[in-house]
């Protein structure tokens, strides 16, 4: 461990944030646009080519909004609850390998940022920690909107965590391993998304509920509680809750390329390494893409349909696939 | 003697630790208890990970800071207890049974110090399969099982107990759907 | 292994100077003339009534609850899909015995009502 390690470290960590925020940015104009076309519109067309510069139009413009703290607000946690739902957001790719390693300036460098033997635990752990964010935000508002979009979120997020992570317990048992790495690497000739399809599709579905995304997009419901949790946020700090929310979408994506889709494997990804975080990028917009195919597909479900879906069949579904596939790794491997 | 860096790491945790632990008792709003015993399982989640002991650290934070943390927070919304008043804290006796408790652990700290003779040179070192996940698959399911299956029966119970308490509640709001749809 | 401990740790240090970046930034530039109206809580042009810190159902507590218990039983099953290969009959038995006995908890939680959401 010398100063060096550190520095790269540190410039990994960067640059991975960077590339995070700016996904971000890009991914809200993906959206902007795929659905425009979905609804027969065209969409944000005109800042740059093909509107490419309208995320930066749009950050320039939050950045100069007025920013408002509610008379009624509990001004410390209205502050800090934006910053607690970003950063779970980010760290969670902490986990996640981008590719082998590649060498550059005569430096091997693996494309990760921590390779730890309890990974999976490490995104369950994340996940539910921010949780909190969204409780803070909703009470600290004093705004009974706010509160109730708050609690539903909380309660909502709880309910599908549990099929969450009952969903990844099947790639666990097929690797042997919590290692994010080793998952990727049993993945070499067959994604898991093949042989764990059930696992695979209430991973899905369940994150799209952990994100509040469409069709589960229940506590941001406008025709009932206004804009949920962060109705009564402005200018940067209702841009935080934004981009965690889309942060979190791409980090969902990416780590169901990797725990089902095979990660940054792919053809000639062992001659070419640098050919890994190509294939991990084109995973994840395949995903985004589906997510976003989605929310101009499906409308909203009503709540108590949301919570019973989570508890009565996504819930029991994680379970039974858990069994099965225990069952069957027994079957197909030699004692 | 272990590095002067971990010994630094151990001081900072600790502080951070302590440092919560006062602000959930002095704090007068329970959301803000609430957050700071968030805090603290932070802390000594990270303790658990200087240890050596990531699987237990990670367990801890989804666990505790994750799961048992909502619970108290939907618990202190539940009951609107967010501001205490005044009146609220003058339970009699309370502040005397916390000298007393608080007496007592710090002579047993004192007990344990003459009994061992001293703060321990070095801790044990835990065996190197001590932070594998695996290891502690095959400890928790195969050489601790009555404790683990005694486990499951106190989460049973746990739940049992709170569906019963709150069921009053349930059954009304059953009852008054009932109602509502024979009339629609 | 503790290296890679680290790591995360300067990750997380990072990602924190985004958001308080932000916040720093918008402080500056952002123009800030409060008034009454303004900093009013938001109720579609309703005047709010009351407090917003209000007991509410026992409904969320009882979820929470349900989460908990099957939260520690999905912790649990991570290590045992680790160790899985490694494992004898027994061990595989046991899991199968938790497994069952919090889905009775489960199923009693079901046929008492615990999960309709009203």
């Amino acid at each position: 461990m010398d100063a060096g390690m550190i520095w790269e470290w540190i410039i990994k960590s960067i640059f991975l944030i960077l590339f995070m925020t700016g996904g971000f940015a890009y991914v809200t104009l993906l959206e902007r646009r795929v659905l425009a076309r979905m609804q027969v519109r065209i969409g944000p067309n005109r800042v740059g080519k093909f509107g490419l510069l309208q995320p930066i139009a749009d950050a320039v413009k939050l950045i100069f909004k007025e920013e408002l703290i509610p008379a009624g607000a509990d001004k410390l946690m209205f502050i800090v609850a934006p910053v607690i739902t970003v950063i779970p957001a980010l760290i969670i790719t902490g986990v996640i390998p981008w590719g082998t390693s590649i060498n550059l300036f005569g430096r091997e460098i693996a494309l990760s940022i921590a390779n730890v033997n309890v990974g999976v635990l490490y995104i369950m752990a994340v996940t539910s920690i921010s949780v909190y964010g969204i409780t803070l935000a909703g009470w600290s508002s004093n705004n009974k909107y706010a509160m109730f979009g708050g609690l539903r979120s909380t309660a909502q997020m709880i309910s599908y965590e549990l099929a969450l992570g009952l969903s990844l317990v099947g790639p666990i048992l097929l690797a042997g391993s919590m290692n994010v790495m080793d998952i990727v690497q049993a993945q070499k000739t067959l994604p898991f998304a093949l042989l764990q399809p059930a696992g695979f599709i209430v991973y899905f579905m369940a994150t799209l509920a952990e994100i509040n995304r469409a069709p589960f997009d229940m506590p941001e419901a406008e025709q009932e509680l206004t804009a949920g949790y962060h109705t009564e946020y402005s200018s940067m700090k209702f841009a935080l809750f934004f981009m965690a929310e889309y942060i979190k979408m791409i980090a969902v994506a990416m780590i169901g390329s990797t725990m089902f889709l095979g990660g940054f494997q792919g053809p000639f990804v062992d001659q070419l390494p640098w050919l890994g975080p190509v294939y991990l990028f084109g995973k994840v917009i395949v995903w985004l893409f589906v997510d976003i195919w989605i929310r101009a597909t499906l409308p909203r479900i009503r709540y108590d349909k949301l919570m019973a879906l989570g508890w009565k069949v996504m819930y029991p579904i994680a379970l039974l696939n858990v069994f099965i596939t225990g069952i069957l790794v027994v079957l197909t491997t030699k004692r | 003697m272990p590095p002067l860096g971990v010994i630094i790491l151990y001081a900072i945790i600790g502080l951070v630790s302590v440092g919560s632990a006062v602000g959930l008792l002095v704090s007068r709003n329970a959301i803000y208890s609430a957050l700071f015993l968030v805090l603290n399982f932070l802390t000594v989640a990270l303790l658990y990970l200087v240890l050596g002991a990531p699987f237990i650290a990670l367990a801890q934070i989804t666990v505790y800071a994750g799961a048992i943390m909502v619970l108290f927070l939907f618990v202190i919304m539940m009951l609107g207890a967010e501001k205490l008043t005044e009146s609220s804290l003058r339970v009699r006796g309370l502040r005397v049974l916390a000298v007393v408790l608080g007496l007592v652990f710090a002579a047993e700290v004192a007990l344990f110090l003459v009994v061992r003779g001293g703060i321990p040179a070095a801790p044990a070192e835990p065996a190197l399969t001590f932070g594998d996940p695996a290891a502690v698959g095959l400890m928790l399911f195969q050489q601790y099982t009555l404790p683990f299956e005694i486990t499951s029966v106190i989460l049973l119970a746990a739940m049992v107990g709170a569906i019963v308490l709150t069921r009053g509640d349930l059954k009304d709001r059953l009852a008054r759907r009932a109602a509502l749809e024979k009339k629609a | 292994m503790l290296s890679n401990w680290l790591y995360i740790g300067i990750f997380m240090v990072v990602s924190l100077f985004l958001p308080a970046a932000a916040i720093f930034i918008a402080g500056l530039l952002a123009p800030k003339k409060p008034n009454a109206i303004k900093n009013a809580t938001y109720e579609c042009g309703m005047e709010t009534v009351g407090d917003s810190w209000i007991q509410f159902k026992a409904q969320y507590y009882v979820f929470a609850l349900v989460f908990l218990v099957f939260d520690i039983e999905t912790v649990f099953l991570f290590p045992w899909a680790v160790a899985y290969n490694q494992m004898t009959l027994f061990g595989v038995l046991e899991a199968i015995v938790f497994i069952l006995i919090l889905l009775g908890a489960l199923i009693y939680a079901w046929r008492k009502g615990a999960l309709e959401w009203h």
